[in-house]
């Protein structure tokens, strides 16, 4: 399937006001739980255009870097989003996520950066032959932080969500950075209402979580409700998958060395969350339709990120990771 | 959706509208140390089945590894998700969790117990509609029972739940649990939460969270499940007049000039006319802008980009409200602060403040007082530590838009922050402003204070006389002003006592009647320099910072700080009026020197010891010193 999922077709969602309350001569609409959590977000990135002097978001490419993108582009309209996109390039990508990648940037009127570890790629490093761990360490956190230094970015977006994982429940909305990168979770920021401490010294920085109160649910509903294009990846399709370690590993190109006697099979499969695809693991589905995979989702009895190997490398391995760095 | 009845269109779509129709509660779980509330909220995830089967078995896992219940499931383990939470076994920072039933949605943020921690408790508690304060049934109230709850009530949350927990180490005793819900009651009513449901509780267990106990059969309430369910907790935003602080002005050309924010009340309508602030400028609303098509209103909570009908200067910070019933704006204020951080409030300092979206140049006026959370006592306070929590005046550098806490979150509640480190270093409530800065103006006068002065042929200025009741200022100050009367010079005498007589005779003796009397006194005193004459205060003024800011109503040279220093024991030996004696017996509170701090003057401009020299010599001393410093020749 190569084109996009965002237009479906069939029923709409178009429930904006719940109840009404009857007020003077007029009615007051109470907002939606969606609408409370878009206006949230909302809120957040204006707030972090107004005080910081560079800032940009971070672009993943996957379901939560497409609402948070959404969110930015319904946030400064009619202007488009004040910062340029980052990606930081692995290069172990599924190749469905780079095309999606330029298309989106070209239609939300956005500068796009790259960004690849260019050292790490001249030593060679690759999840195969150095396992998740050395990979995502050089790849993804020296990769990001070379680049916020480069361009001297003093505040980033990333699509977390606290629900995601036990430390990201834990971080504030306006996540402090020292000049080395490092969070301490022992000594955040008091963060209260909806009031953000954006200041920071030179050099130190902020790691800023818009959609930090969404839950799993609510990104897919508001996918389904406002037709935001996702990677087709999200849906069930049949795909080249080999069976490691209890997992199924999408051989996506020629650079996958194959285990003795093990050959790609075709089977139905898709992906919750995407990362570098020698390190997602399918699961196996018919869910062929955005309905279908929410239907499937909203049943399921394991976590998004079960499906991440870099999580399971050790125990609290996320926050060490976002201490060094990661998002 | 528990089985698949349509085809996926229409099952979700259904899962959606049941969805859309439930109702969100924000709540905290908040109490003392080990009284179970990361327990009690891993059993709610685990009732309303939110945990994920791989989280289990992490769960399981961990709690086997270095889980505090003997290898059995230890639910804390859920929401303790930093490392070194885990291997202490407390709560160190607070984490958001949601579930929902099939009623409501629920954001719930587990606030940590340690004193240490409470700054993370209160980023947990303002946003809160509800609070579920836990109470280990063995240990009953608890000072810390009452910080967090003195701290909700504080934060506006006016919904409590009160879970007694850990009823099974008790016994399931009826009355253990009565006379700790009394016992809280009588607490809660002092600090104006009057809604308060309580519930006996086994969080380990699971009694009375979604199921009945059957330990327990004389509790006939709801469960803690139905409670959060059906507490009503609609907010009455939209009905209040509109506001809208400006958070971004959004101009991609030259055609579009439009202003961008979060509607904190009320609704904004095309057409509607609307009052731009502090500027005062009047004009309507021309469009309500949104990328999903211009709206014709826009009630409080959505964040919206308005233009407006003329071309009226608006930027970041102004506040966008209802012309017919529009905020004040004013940049002295009386406050409640919240401090957090390791460094203390200092009066003097001055802080960044950030209130809705502007961020202004504040300075801490004298702190009125400091609240012992567990009594309720107010105290004298010269500075505020991590996690006090005070009264205090502020002063900021431009007019703030503001309303009461009380009225509004966005336009009254406030975050300090440190000039140097930047950190977040305190929270404020503003409660209302000292001076209306919107409506009065200074009149400018013709006759100036020079011209008054150079009628009198002499220099205006203060002797501000400060020491211990007894120390002989109001006999030092008497013979001064003989002196000064005797050379032509025109006086007045303002006297601690005297004034009390008149002007201050409304105030008692409590640390903010103080603080007001010599604020009094201060103006009082400046008024007179500014009519030209030379003027004599004699008072106690123990406070620093009060002497501080009266010292910062006057000229440079025009205020002589003169400390009347005599030991503790020497003036209590001589007790001319009887007040130490009273003080010590207990008659008398918060008597200075006693039971109430002296801070001596760091650097006054005269110090007079007067167990070395006699009154006569001091008022020698005070008028060489007088003339020494010109204050004494012509103007």
């Amino acid at each position: 399937m190569q084109g996009t999922v965002g237009k479906q077709s069939g029923w709409v969602t178009s429930v904006h006001v719940k109840q009404s309350t009857e007020v003077g001569n007029g009615f007051v609409p109470t907002l939606t739980h969606l609408q409370r959590l878009e206006a949230e977000s909302i809120h957040i990135m204006r707030e972090v255009v107004a005080e910081c002097e560079r800032p940009v978001m971070l672009y993943s490419i996957g379901k939560d870097s497409a609402v948070m993108l959404h969110l930015a582009i319904k946030a400064f309209y009619p202007a488009p989003p004040p910062f340029p996109l980052l990606h930081i390039d692995t290069t172990w990508k599924f190749r469905d996520m780079y095309a999606m990648r330029d298309r989106m940037a070209k239609e939300a009127r956005m500068r796009l950066l790259v960004h690849t570890n260019q050292e790490g790629l001249a030593r060679g490093v690759n999840p195969f032959s150095h396992g998740s761990q050395v990979h995502t360490t050089v790849m993804k956190t020296e990769a990001l932080r070379q680049a916020l230094d480069l361009h001297r970015f003093d505040a980033a977006f990333g699509g977390a969500r606290r629900d995601e994982e036990s430390s990201r429940a834990k971080e504030r909305i306006f996540s402090f950075r020292t000049a080395e990168h490092r969070w301490d979770p022992k000594n955040q920021r008091p963060e209260l209402w909806n009031l953000y401490n954006a200041r920071h010294r030179p050099g130190e920085s902020l790691r800023v979580f818009p959609i930090s109160n969404w839950t799993e649910s609510d990104v897919w509903q508001y996918i389904h409700q406002e037709n935001i294009p996702i990677v087709p990846l999200y849906l069930a399709a049949k795909r080249p998958v080999v069976e490691r370690d209890g997992m199924l590993i999408m051989v996506d190109d020629d650079r996958m060395p194959l285990h003795p006697g093990e050959v790609p099979q075709l089977r139905s499969v898709r992906f919750r969350t995407l990362g570098c695809y020698p390190l997602t693991a399918a699961i196996e589905s018919e869910a062929s339709t955005i309905s279908e995979v929410i239907r499937e989702t909203l049943q399921t009895r394991t976590s998004e990120r079960s499906g991440r190997l870099i999580d399971h490398d050790t125990a609290a391995s996320m926050e060490k990771k976002k201490q060094e760095g990661y998002f | 959706m528990a089985a698949n009845s349509g085809t996926a269109d229409e099952d979700v779509a259904a899962r959606f509208a049941e969805e859309e129709r439930k109702s969100l509660l924000r709540f905290i779980t908040c109490g003392s140390v080990d009284d179970g509330k990361s327990t009690l909220i891993g059993r709610l995830l685990y009732e309303s089945k939110t945990i994920f089967e791989d989280h289990w078995r992490t769960l399981t896992r961990d709690s086997a590894r270095v889980g505090t219940r003997q290898g059995q499931i230890d639910f804390a383990l859920l929401v303790d998700g930093l490392a070194a939470e885990r291997e202490q076994g407390i709560t160190i920072d607070v984490a958001y969790r949601f579930f929902s039933t099939h009623r409501r949605k629920f954001i719930v943020a587990d606030t940590p117990g340690h004193e240490q921690y409470t700054r993370n408790m209160v980023t947990g508690a303002s946003g809160a509609d509800l609070a579920v304060v836990l109470i280990d049934a063995r240990k009953g109230v608890l000072v810390q029972t009452r910080r967090h709850s003195f701290l909700v009530s504080l934060l506006g949350i006016r919904h409590v739940v009160l879970a007694v927990n850990k009823m099974d180490l008790v016994d399931f005793d009826e009355q253990r649990f009565n006379a700790i819900v009394d016992d809280y009651r009588a607490f809660a009513t002092r600090i104006g939460l009057g809604d308060v449901t309580a519930i006996p509780l086994v969080a380990v267990d699971g009694d009375n969270i979604v199921e009945r106990s059957t330990r327990m059969p004389w509790y006939q309430g709801p469960t803690l499940i139905q409670c959060l369910e059906q507490i009503d907790v609609e907010s009455d935003v939209a009905h209040r007049p509109l506001r809208m602080p400006v958070q971004w002005v959004n101009r991609p050309n030259a055609e579009f000039r439009g202003f961008a924010g979060s509607i904190a009340s009320g609704i904004a309508r095309v057409g509607d006319a609307v009052r731009v602030l502090p500027s005062g400028r009047t004009t309507r609303i021309h469009r309500i802008v949104t990328a999903d098509g211009d709206l014709q209103e826009a009630s409080a909570g959505r964040a919206v980009t308005l233009t407006l009908e003329d071309e009226v200067d608006v930027s970041r910070g102004d506040v966008i409200a209802a012309t017919d019933a529009a905020p004040e704006s004013a940049t002295q204020f009386q406050a409640t602060i919240i401090w957090m951080h390791e460094e203390p409030l200092l009066p003097a300092r001055s802080y960044l403040l950030k209130i809705g979206s502007v961020t202004a140049n504040a300075t801490m006026m004298p702190i009125r007082h400091r609240i012992n959370v567990n009594t309720l006592e107010k105290l004298a306070a010269e500075t505020l530590e991590l996690n006090d929590i005070g009264v205090c005046e502020l002063q900021v550098d431009r007019p703030v838009v503001f309303e009461p806490y009380a009225d509004s979150r966005t336009l009254g509640g406030f975050i300090l922050i440190d000039r140097m480190t930047f950190n977040t270093v305190g929270a404020g409530l503003l409660s209302f402003a000292l001076r209306r800065a919107q409506n009065l103006h200074w009149q400018a006068l013709d006759v100036t204070k020079p011209l008054r002065a150079a009628l009198k042929g002499q220099k205006p200025a203060v002797l501000w006389l400060t020491g211990l009741s007894g120390a002989g200022k109001s006999t030092i100050a008497n013979l001064v002003e003989k002196r000064l009367a005797a050379e032509g010079r025109h006086t007045y005498l303002l006297d601690g006592d005297n004034v009390r007589h008149g002007l201050n005779k409304d105030l008692g003796f409590t640390e903010q009647d103080r603080v007001e009397n010599i604020r009094r006194v201060s103006e009082v005193a400046r008024l007179m320099v500014d009519a030209g004459l030379i003027v004599l205060v004699s008072f106690i003024s123990p406070f620093r910072a009060e002497r501080g800011a009266a010292r910062s109503l006057f000229g440079e040279g025009e205020f002589l700080e003169v400390f009347v220093d005599t030991s503790l024991a020497e003036a209590e030996r001589r007790d001319v009026k009887g007040l130490y004696g009273k003080a010590r017996r207990g008659e008398l509170k918060n008597f200075t020197g006693i039971d109430s701090p002296y801070e001596v003057p760091e650097k006054p401009e005269l110090r007079i010891d007067t167990q070395q020299v006699s009154a006569e010599q001091a008022a020698d001393l005070i008028v060489e010193q007088m003339r020494r410093r010109g204050l004494l020749s012509a103007p």
